[in-house]
């Protein structure tokens, strides 16, 4: 955990004080709604459907238990006793009233969290691996590298008024486990062939109405270059990126609109002017950053406990959870440990108080009172001993978070969608449970193996559902909620986006679309090594599409007609 | 004469900011100080020049600060103008007159300015603010204060906050 300094905790302190003015200044009509909501927007607070809505930011997913513990806090006294886990690895409330978000914003403040710059057209919370420094394919630790990041864009004074909101995403692995490729900016950490660290810059990624793979800008970025080279990249966006249309304005659209190469041109030219100067980054002060972070103490590597495999032998359940919820670790006798946020008929990413206060504890007893927030909207502990495993899983079961769903069908990304978004078209939530209670059969499940399905109740793409192996988009049909489906979208080295499958279908026939999809791959599939994501790509997507659609369908001819004419 | 904040003080200020007629053009008055559009100043640098009064030059969001960094020393102030609060290609402005063309006179925010602006302007090296309408400029002044520091390279500090501060910070550990 990176423990403020002094500075640190004066600032996010002072932040509540000018928001607290500000409220007030809304409040007594001395700010108009226009002038106050970019203000609002960049402490976190929407206007939603039925209250307001705030985000607070879990900074790169890490997350102590006394801030788990306060987050529950704020849960009971000022929302509904829950809270909602986003693919950005932050924390949403949906219930709190504007006039007591000053008072959550300061009780956040003592236990050093926020809520600044989770909104509005700024660069946002940076995003990582949620397995970061204890992966074992690991080049370097992107925690540190996130932290410099997270200071640098705290109230950059030149990019508060972006054309649009701004993402940056690390990864400090091997394996992309933090979707680089589909951020505004995307950081991947090598080692050159001394050793030296570095970053490969890519930029112009995103979801969204215009999904697109970054390009890359960098091949190797020295690391004492990050910042300068962050400052020439957001100048030149927020210099030339189109402001005219919000759904032109990210940087996507100016790197697709200039091409790759001319924007690249663009930034280094900019840097041309930056390398090297003031913000360039010292030895002194990477170290500084990682002195402030606690880290583990690690018992000496101890054998694997007889007890544990043991239990492995034994408990089926218990295998079947350690084989998808259990991640190896760097360190021998330690283990990852996914809690599933994605039981079926509660909605993905939800939280309640209670459950929070109880992770909270076993974070202290199993995982030196430390977790992780994931982008796929589960909670991790990061640094569990192997010995504990049996022992940490009993109490996660009796919690109703451990779900052996991992990487599976029904570990569901979705957005909070049109039971709670003012922007969604259609709702996330009762799709998703559909869906979950259709694969309900745990050996069922298992035997389709990895599968990523990701939900977005609009194109604002909340859910990622371009990057899902099945994506499912809610979409607006003369008023009527209907679902577009996609396959083939991956995240990771891999990335691709999905491609889509036909005409929206209703609510209704989601579950139906998804299982045909399923019975086809299990049909063509070569063995249980091949994934879903592998057949999409061996034979494409028209199989499917003629499977779901076509004339030789089984299913009723009632029911194509109802597909066709939707 | 209206009043202006001037390095963190309600003043009275005495320029007029010329703003283009449609057909591009500005009514230039024969004395008095005037802050005229970029494209008056490349259009009419000499009769600008000669006429008595001071003069100033305003940029738009969109205009190339590029385009006058070698005719700095006619300038008295350099205005640059925020069509709305949110737009922020002011403060990429700001930064490069003042670090990159090296511009030290008055640097004036000017347009849809707010008080809740006025913290982070500063540190993009304005040092002068024509408020919007209808805003209480001296209850404004109490926004240079929202923060004390600030984590960045600045106009303000050009040194980062990691180049500045004193003695390392000690270790962190935990059981």
């Amino acid at each position: 955990m990176y423990l403020y300094d002094e500075i640190d905790q004066r600032l996010v302190d002072e932040r509540v004080a000018q928001f607290r003015d500000q409220t007030r200044r809304f409040l007594a009509g001395e700010l108009s709604e226009d002038d106050f909501r970019p203000l609002r927007l960049q402490n976190g607070l929407y206007i939603q459907r039925f209250a307001p809505m705030l985000r607070i930011a879990i900074p790169y997913g890490l997350l102590a238990s006394r801030q788990l513990r306060a987050l529950a806090y704020i849960a009971r006294k000022w929302d509904r006793g829950y809270g909602h886990f986003s693919t950005r690895q932050n924390i949403q409330f949906n219930w709190p009233k504007l006039e007591d978000v000053p008072a959550i914003l300061a009780k956040l403040a003592t236990v050093q969290m926020h809520a600044i710059q989770t909104s509005g057209n700024c660069i946002r919370n940076t995003t990582t691996d949620h397995f970061a420094g204890t992966a074992p394919d690991e080049i370097v630790d992107p925690l540190v590298w996130c932290e410099i990041i997270r200071q640098w864009s705290t109230f950059h004074p030149e990019f508060a008024y972006l054309p649009r909101k701004f993402k940056i995403a690390v990864s400090g692995s091997e394996a992309d486990r933090a979707a680089t490729q589909v951020h505004d900016i995307g950081l991947q950490a090598r080692r050159d062939a001394a050793g030296n660290v570095g970053f490969r810059v890519l930029a112009g990624g995103g979801l969204g109405r215009t999904p697109l793979i970054g390009a890359v800008m960098r091949d190797f970025l020295p690391w004492q270059d990050l910042l300068t080279y962050l400052d020439a990249i957001l100048r030149v966006y927020n210099r030339y990126g189109r402001r005219d249309n919000k759904y032109r304005a990210r940087i996507k659209i100016l790197v697709k609109e200039l091409t790759p190469d001319v924007f690249r041109a663009q930034v280094e030219a900019e840097w041309a002017h930056l390398q090297g100067g003031p913000a360039t980054l010292t030895t002194a002060e990477v170290d500084r950053i990682e002195r402030r972070f606690t880290r583990p103490h690690y018992r000496q590597s101890e054998p694997v406990s007889s007890a544990y495999a043991g239990a492995l032998a034994r408990d089926k359940a218990f295998n079947n959870w350690v084989r998808r919820n259990v991640q190896p670790h760097k360190v021998a006798g330690y283990a990852a440990v996914t809690l599933s946020l994605k039981k079926t008929g509660v909605p993905p990413g939800d939280a309640t108080a209670d459950q929070m206060d109880a992770v909270a504890d076993l974070a202290d007893r199993f995982s030196f009172g430390e977790l992780r927030v994931s982008h796929e909207q589960n909670l991790i502990l990061a640094d569990v001993r192997q010995a504990d495993l049996y022992e940490l899983w009993q109490a996660v079961k009796a919690l109703g978070l451990a779900t052996p769903n991992i990487g599976l069908l029904t570990n569901i990304i979705a957005c909070p969608g049109g039971d709670f978004c003012s922007l969604a078209n259609a709702k996330s939530i009762p799709v998703a449970e559909a869906i979950q209670r259709r694969f309900d059969d745990l050996d069922y499940l298992h035997d389709i193996g990895e599968l990523d399905l990701n939900i977005s109740g609009c194109m604002n793409s909340c859910g990622h559902h371009h990057i899902g192996h099945i994506g499912i988009l809610g979409v607006d049909k003369q008023g009527a909620e209907y679902y577009q489906i996609s396959i083939g979208g991956a995240q990771g080295n891999d990335a691709s986006l999905g491609k889509v499958l036909g005409p929206s279908v209703s609510q209704a026939e989601v579950p139906d679309v998804i299982e045909h999809l399923i019975e086809l791959y299990l049909e063509r599939r070569d063995s249980e090594e091949e994934r879903f994501i592998d057949v999409v790509r061996r034979i494409g997507i028209e199989p499917f599409k003629e499977y779901v659609y076509g004339s030789h369908h089984k299913a009723a001819p009632s029911r194509r007609r109802q597909l066709a004419a939707a | 004469m209206a009043a202006i904040i001037r390095q963190r003080q309600v003043v009275a200020d005495s320029w007029q900011l010329l703003k283009p007629a449609a057909d591009g053009t500005v009514a230039l008055p024969d004395d008095g100080d005037v802050i005229v559009p970029l494209a008056v100043w490349r259009a009419q640098r000499d009769a600008l020049l000669g006429r008595a009064g001071g003069l100033g030059v305003w940029l738009d969001a969109n205009d190339d600060p590029a385009l006058i960094a070698g005719d700095l020393g006619h300038f008295a102030v350099i205005a640059v103008n925020f069509p709305q609060f949110t737009d922020g290609r002011g403060y990429s402005i700001g930064r490069l007159l003042r670090e990159r063309y090296g511009w030290r006179g008055e640097l004036r925010a000017v347009g849809d300015v707010l008080r809740d602006q006025l913290f982070y302007l500063t540190r993009c090296g304005f040092d002068a603010f024509a408020l919007r309408d209808g805003q209480d400029a001296n209850a404004a002044l109490a926004a240079f204060d929202d923060f004390s520091e600030g984590y960045q390279a600045s106009v303000e500090r050009p040194q980062p906050l990691f180049r500045r501060r004193g003695v390392a910070a000690p270790e962190a550990t935990r059981s």
